[in-house]
């Protein structure tokens, strides 16, 4: 008589458990369905995404020598057009580099080449110095920083120091070369900055 | 799709970590007893055997309250409380944020079906009893909380900033103006600027999403805590702690958990599932929740043909409209809402459920509640000569429940009221 009960009890605590974990199911997909849209809002929204949109650059009126700064995606983006010079000096200056190769992967592969660009007159690079987030500033005038300086950019915030093709000195406080970011070039003189190609 | 199943692996992942986390909780316990403090409250509760579905619309309420913080808080993330940008930040929720509509639509909603639980919740306290002695401090700060909502409500319908926005918050601060001397500099006062302005809808902002909202927070905690002192009354209007057994347990009291926990599942349920319908398939419903003039943006100039306010406070607009003197229809409108604070003083029968009382205190009952009805549809009207007599004939009807309730209680013959529940 009284296992009987006792059986009985077993049984029915049997059923409730099944109920608590199929209930506790349900529950969790509830709390995973509620939690879906919360957590999609935070992303950007539309607006955020069209204002990060990639952006058209005129080149043609960049002068040999000059700097041109835009924004895209609230970062400065350099476009200089480098004369033969300055191109020849990015070969001179290889074993004071510390990823002269660029093996860092700090660039799209089409820039990952000794000049870092697609059209080697014509280098784009991030502005954001690798170390804290600075924006360096752009000395091309050999010696300008010290007696050996061939021309690039410097940091003036801690002294990191890039050379003309965004790429990192050795003993730096910055730990990588400068980013570029992905572009593509619409036509001879249309820069686009933000996507590899036309989507 | 691929984020809501990754939730619900987590959750399960979690559900099932947490029975290897006993010694962790254990160590907490000691230190905060957490476990302690809802056995004594949620489990030990001793609520009446006999609540009925009245006795669920308490706890919808904090349901929806909490939905409407959440809501809030992520609306609040994307909205610009400025004049120029209000308007068009709302849009921008609606059509570029991410589920924006869907947080809108669901904060919108709830405010109406807040009210709707509201309503009815006060409904019970009113079938019932649950006002009388030794209820009458719950029952304050429940009137309290009613004029809180209503204040929140309307700051948070002022921050669209379209047409009805506007002209609803001029409308009703307008009213303070009828406050004898300081009338009109209180007016300039609560608007912050000679007329209403974005300097207003700022304020109201900061009042809406920080002043009301945590005082309403409070509130509902010191609600909770009154209702624990007393004990919950029920449909029979007996009092369960009268009677106790050896143990002190109140013989005709279950524990509110697991019996009430279970018995609100479904109701909740079904509560989400009207929420939903009504947030997928009948957002705006038919003008009541978004009027069509709150598609326009904000003009000062260009006044509205019909000005309402949200459908909640239309018994109350009703009453301002119905008496012809400005400064009186302003204080009929104030005191419709705040005699219900003299209810339990009103009241002198000793018996709680309307299930005991007399005839006459059931039709008084019925009478104000039809009255209410009846001004809340012609509140929500325009004014025009036959419906005007109608709202005044309510509003008499409603005020006369007050003036009633002594008499009634006093000369009304009430029934025996048992000693257990049956």
């Amino acid at each position: 008589m009284v296992t009987k009960v006792k059986k009985d009890q077993q049984r029915d605590e049997r059923k409730r458990e099944f109920l608590r974990g199929l209930t506790t199911l349900v529950g969790c997909a509830g709390v995973a369905g509620v939690m879906t849209p919360l957590l999609s809002y935070l992303q950007p929204s539309q607006d955020t995404q069209a204002r990060g949109m990639p952006v058209e650059i005129d080149i043609s009126g960049i002068a040999m020598g000059e700097q041109k700064t835009v924004l895209w995606r609230q970062k400065p983006v350099w476009i200089v057009r480098r004369s033969e010079k300055m191109l020849a000096s990015l070969f001179s200056d290889v074993d004071e580099l510390r990823d002269p190769d660029s093996l860092e992967q700090q660039q799209p592969n089409y820039a990952r080449n000794g000049v870092r660009s697609i059209r080697p007159d014509i280098l784009v690079l991030l502005g954001v110095c690798t170390h804290l987030g600075c924006s360096p500033t752009y000395r091309p005038e050999p010696g300008a920083i010290d007696a050996s300086w061939p021309g690039g950019f410097y940091c003036s915030c801690h002294g990191s120091k890039f050379d003309l093709a965004g790429r990192v000195y050795k003993n730096m406080p910055a730990p990588t070369n400068l980013m570029i970011p992905p572009h593509y070039y619409k036509n001879e003189t249309t820069l686009v900055v933000g996507e590899s190609s036309a989507s | 799709m691929g984020l809501f199943l990754s939730l619900l692996l987590l959750l399960l992942l979690l559900r099932f970590a947490l029975r290897f986390g006993s010694g962790v909780f254990a160590w907490i316990e000691q230190r905060l007893p957490v476990a302690h403090f809802l056995y004594e409250h949620l489990g030990r509760y001793p609520a009446p055997k006999n609540l009925n579905y009245w006795y669920v619309f308490g706890a919808l309420a904090l349901l929806t309250i909490a939905m409407q913080f959440v809501t809030g808080i992520w609306l609040v993330m994307m909205y610009i409380p400025t004049a120029e940008h209000a308007f068009s930040s709302v849009q921008a929720i609606m059509r570029e944020v991410p589920y924006g509509w869907l947080i809108r639509y669901t904060h919108a909603t709830g405010a109406s079906l807040l009210f709707v639980v509201l309503y009815l919740h006060v409904f019970r306290s009113l079938l019932y009893g649950s006002y009388k002695q030794p209820r009458e401090l719950l029952w304050l700060s429940g009137v309290l909380l009613m004029f809180l909502m209503m204040a929140e409500a309307y700051t948070g319908y002022v921050l669209p900033w379209g047409q009805m926005s506007f002209w609803a918050c001029k409308v009703i601060l307008s009213l303070f103006s009828t406050i004898p001397w300081i009338g009109d500099d209180l007016v300039v006062w609560l608007q912050g600027d000679y007329e209403v302005s974005g300097i207003t809808l700022h304020r109201f902002f900061a009042f809406h999403v920080l002043g009301f909202s945590l005082i309403v927070l409070a509130m509902v905690f010191l609600h909770i805590v009154l209702l624990h002192v007393a004990g919950s009354n029920n449909p029979e209007g007996v009092d369960i702690l009268a009677t106790k057994d050896k143990q002190g347990w109140p013989k005709d009291a279950i524990g509110y958990y697991p019996y009430f926990v279970y018995k609100y599942i479904p109701v909740v349920m079904l509560y989400l599932l009207l929420m939903v319908l009504m947030i997928f398939y009948f957002p705006t419903a038919t003008d009541f929740i978004f009027e069509k003039e709150n598609f326009r943006p904000a003009d000062p100039l260009v006044t509205p043909a019909h000005i309402r306010p949200a459908w909640y406070l239309s018994p109350y607009y009703a009453v301002l409209r119905a008496v012809p003197d400005k400064s009186i229809g302003a204080l009929l409108m104030f005191l419709a809402i705040a005699l219900w604070a003299f209810v339990p003083w009103l009241d002198y029968s000793p018996v709680r459920s309307m299930r005991y009382r007399s005839m006459f205190a059931r039709i008084s009952l019925a009478a104000m509640v039809v009255a209410f009805v009846v001004l809340g549809i012609f509140g929500s009207l325009p004014v025009d000569s036959s419906n005007l007599w109608i709202s005044r004939v309510a509003t008499v009807v409603y005020f006369s429940y007050f003036i009633s309730l002594p008499i009634v209680s006093r000369y009304g013959r009430d029934y025996p009221v048992p000693k257990r529940i049956r």
